[in-house]
């Protein structure tokens, strides 16, 4: 299905997560550190500017270039995946986006480059799916936008490299008395930002995850990022692109699951023989091989659909469904075939356990999902 | 300089290999096949080699059809142009054809400098860069973990067995080297991108002025006469330590000289 450049991109991304990343993350897991060493050498490899144009340091591949590194890198971990997913599909895509010719300039070869990441702040406690509910809000005053509120789970928002955040903001009233958002850049260090601690979570712990709270934050009106007002529309395009990016992290996630299964089936002794030759587990990894291809199909297609320049919402969410829902099972499967060992964070399939729950929540819940595609069908 | 490095397509390292049943010779479709491992340190030390003194890198494979994805990957890593000798006549060539082959594709190219791996995954054999440095007339340090270029001069550290030699020899040689000598790059993407545009020249034994008799399967001076699958791994011997740990080992690997 791929074409030889894309196969070659994908074994050098493989040979990196299997060489570089592997070794490692397990430690940074445990431990709940960033692994900056791993990041800068992604950067190196120019994964953080996949789908962006050479003149902004972009590496000049597309959507489904990033796609299939953030597969690769979560055959074998998940916490680096969703970096590279977080800083390229919502840290540097909106400003791609809709940023400006010098707002582009200014940052996005920094990000192309791994040596700065963006965050994007759009949850907050009280505002996940229904982010119509934001309370954060942007006043103009004296040429500044000044911003108050707060930002919930906030991915590469903390780190030592975090250069900036997309702040979503309540913006003003729409005649039909619904609120206006617009997006707005705040660089890390501005007065009146706080980044709150890391958070403490079942997964994902070799990542980057803050609350922000806003306090009278000034930027300048110049760090508007698109259009005033239409925030909304703007970060609803960038989920539907993202989804297809989380739909690879969990068919990477499935696939390792599967990985580490086989190898562990196949050495794995219990009366006398390997327990793959048992029928209970070699269908148990059958099942996985099943879920992992049909949900790679979904995810392929709804990337073409998007490049092809065509309508691929529902597509999106399709592939995002699935693939979160078959990546949940397969870390069940895995560590069921595990028994014992699977329980064990020193195996890579207990982190995929934990890894894996997060995707049938993170960039729309998967009830978000089936809502968004029973509306395209016309259910209303 | 101008520095060919030979790279060899082999089954994936990690995959579980076969022989076919008809013909005794390696399923090569039973594996992914990538870019031989020591190649990339291979490609690595060329394109240090030119980064410090300026000049080319062509890459050159010998192998069938699939094998160019291969020349594409070490070329994606930064070299300039390939050499894919393909041709179907030249199936199951046992080294010696091999090193004619290749001797055959490299000569007459002014090249400074031809760098092998030392070895490849699946033959495991080394004698290939010595068999072409001599079919070329052209001086050899293999195994090495060092290699530098001042002129026309290649100093060289050969490993042995007890350590390494300093070795030196005059510009065009052979070299080959180990995996001790440098962290191979990965291609980037800008990289893979760029080797798509790249120059690959395709030969046949033929274009290569080769008698057919003399390579291929028909050619070969050695033949595998039969073949069986590696035994199960036998269960291992635990042995418990109740203060004489040390002597039951000992006693285990006298038995089994080992020791």
């Amino acid at each position: 299905m791929l074409n030889a450049e894309l196969r070659i991109f994908q074994q050098m991304v493989r040979s990196f997560a299997n060489d570089v990343v592997a070794p490692v993350i397990g430690d940074h897991y445990e431990a709940r550190t960033f692994p900056y060493e791993i990041v800068s050498q992604m950067g190196d490899l120019g994964l953080f500017g996949l789908p962006f144009p050479e003149e902004y340091g972009g590496s000049g591949g597309d959507y489904f270039t990033l796609c299939i590194a953030i597969e690769e890198l979560a055959r074998v971990d998940s916490s680096v995946a969703i970096t590279l997913e977080a800083a390229v599909s919502l840290g540097a895509m909106p400003i791609y986006r809709f940023g400006t010719k010098e707002q582009k300039e200014k940052y996005l070869p920094s990000m192309c480059s791994g040596q700065m990441l963006g965050a994007f702040g759009l949850t907050e406690s009280g505002a996940g799916s229904d982010a119509g509910g934001t309370k954060t809000t942007a006043v103009r005053s004296e040429g500044d936008w000044v911003i108050n509120g707060s930002k919930a789970f906030i991915t590469n928002s903390g780190t030592n490299i975090t250069g900036l955040i997309t702040v979503n903001a309540v913006t003003g009233t729409r005649p039909d008395g619904t609120k206006e958002i617009s997006s707005i850049i705040v660089p890390s260090g501005t007065r009146g930002l706080t980044v709150g601690p890391s958070y403490s979570k079942v997964g994902w712990n070799a990542s980057d995850t803050h609350e922000l709270a806003f306090d009278d934050v000034r930027v300048p009106l110049e760090n508007l990022v698109g259009a005033e007002g239409r925030g909304y529309a703007q970060f609803l395009s960038i989920l539907d692109e993202g989804r297809i990016a989380i739909s690879a992290l969990a068919v990477g996630l499935a696939q390792g699951c599967l990985d580490e299964s086989i190898k562990y089936a196949n050495t794995r002794m219990a009366f006398g023989r390997t327990i793959g030759t048992n029928q209970a587990i070699a269908f148990k990894l059958a099942d996985m091989e099943v879920r992992t291809y049909t949900a790679r199909l979904a995810y392929y297609d709804a990337a073409a659909r998007m490049l092809r320049g065509e309508d691929f919402k529902r597509q999106a969410a399709v592939a995002k469904l699935y693939s979160s829902d078959i990546a949940v099972t397969n870390a069940r499967e895995a560590t069921q075939i595990h028994g014992g060992y699977g329980f064990m964070n020193e195996y890579p399939v207990s982190r995929m356990w934990r890894d894996s729950k997060i995707l049938e929540i993170g960039e729309g819940t998967s009830e978000v999902q089936r809502m968004l595609i029973a509306r395209d069908l016309g259910v209303n | 300089m101008k520095i060919a490095v030979c790279v060899k397509q082999v089954p994936d390292t990690w995959a579980e290999k076969k022989l076919k049943a008809d013909t005794s010779t390696l399923d090569r479709e039973s594996a992914d096949g990538v870019l031989n491992e020591l190649d990339e340190y291979a490609v690595e030390q060329a394109l240090q080699l030119v980064e410090a003194n300026g000049g080319e890198v062509v890459i050159v494979t010998m192998g069938p059809e699939r094998a160019a994805e291969t020349l594409r990957k070490a070329i994606s890593m930064g070299a300039d142009a390939g050499i894919h000798v393909l041709d179907n006549n030249l199936a199951g060539s046992d080294a010696i054809a091999t090193s004619a082959v290749l001797a055959k594709a490299l000569e007459g190219r002014d090249f400074d400098l031809i760098i092998f791996g030392s070895e490849s995954t699946d033959a495991r054999m080394s004698v290939i860069p010595a068999m072409v440095a001599e079919r070329l007339g052209l001086a050899q340090v293999t195994f090495a973990q060092k290699v530098n270029v001042d002129g026309t001069t290649l100093t060289a550290e050969r490993v042995t067995d007890y350590g390494f030699d300093t070795l030196s020899a005059t510009l065009p040689a052979v070299v080959s080297v180990v995996e001790k000598i440098n962290e191979p790059r990965y291609p980037s993407f800008k990289g893979i991108m760029a080797a798509k545009k790249k120059p690959v020249e395709t030969l046949t034994a033929t274009d290569l002025g080769l008698d057919p008799s003399v390579v291929g399967a028909g050619a070969a001076w050695s033949a595998v006469a039969d073949f069986a699958a590696r035994p199960p791994k036998p269960a291992g011997v635990v042995i418990s330590d109740e203060g004489s740990g040390g002597t039951s080992i000992a006693d285990y690997l006298t038995t089994s000289k080992f020791i």
